[in-house]
């Protein structure tokens, strides 16, 4: 497979993070198109802004931590993150509670995002 | 147009397994080519040839291998996802030494590259599920 940077994908994350295993999934998904030097946006709506929050200890669970896993993503060269402003109010969560560097987004951007995408895929 | 399809609900659990392949059969019926049904998270249940409904119900399994055999439909189960909910093919079941193998021959176990892949190859991608 030859590398793509012409093609955007956006990746939508609307799960909380310990709700099922698929917000680990959808970071391993992340990881694979990284690999692939895929171009890759992150949009977190709605519960998903949950998975951003710092100081998570889902060990208690027996889950392992998800949060972890998204702050290694920049490692890998993902570098692009946003999130829906209305769910982090929604959520009462400030930029230092989150593990990841992100720029929020209201619905008329987020509605460009989706259009501006060559492919979006919702986990 | 060229689709690809992603599957993340089980049967029985969620509506989405169901959606997927009517949607597939709509795609096809159509005209348009699929490139790929990729089944990832609660998904790779659809591969389980065990999975045993009732006479009067779906039985999703054969029917992605009756699509398959009509159209060659690539089916790819996400290797990761699959090992670990116990969708297995023999050389899965050999490796962890378990019992038996259970995923359908319609389908292949494979990496998530291939999702990546169906992304490049595709014109759309359409999410189904959890």
């Amino acid at each position: 497979m030859t590398p793509n940077t012409h093609k955007t994908l956006l990746v939508i994350l609307s799960q909380s993070p310990y709700s099922s295993s698929l917000a680990r999934e959808a970071v391993d998904y992340c990881l694979a198109a990284a690999a692939f030097e895929q171009n890759i946006q992150l949009l977190f709506i709605g519960d998903a802004v949950l998975q951003l929050l710092n100081d998570q200890q889902p060990a208690n669970i027996s889950q392992k931590n998800v949060a972890k896993t998204l702050s290694a993503l920049p490692i890998y060269g993902i570098g692009n993150f946003f999130v829906d402003h209305e769910a982090l109010v929604r959520y009462g969560l400030s930029d230092e509670q989150l593990c990841l560097p992100i720029r929020k987004v209201t619905p008329r951007q987020m509605a460009d995002m989706l259009a501006n995408a060559t492919h979006t895929l919702n986990f | 147009m060229n689709y690809s399809i992603v599957v993340l609900g089980a049967p029985f659990s969620s509506p989405s397994a169901i959606t997927a392949l009517n949607f597939t059969q709509a795609l096809l019926t159509q005209g348009h080519t699929v490139f790929r049904v990729f089944f990832y998270h609660e998904g790779v249940h659809c591969a389980n040839q065990l999975s045993t409904p009732q006479q009067d119900e779906i039985n999703l399994t054969n029917q992605w291998q009756t699509l398959k055999k009509q159209h060659n439909l690539d089916l790819v189960v996400c290797i990761a996802a699959g090992v670990k909910r116990g969708v297995l093919d023999q050389s899965e079941a050999n490796r962890h030494e378990k019992p038996c193998s259970n995923i359908n021959d319609a389908f292949d176990l494979s990496g998530l590259g291939q999702l990546v892949e169906a992304t490049e190859q595709s014109d759309r991608v359409v999410t189904f599920g959890p």
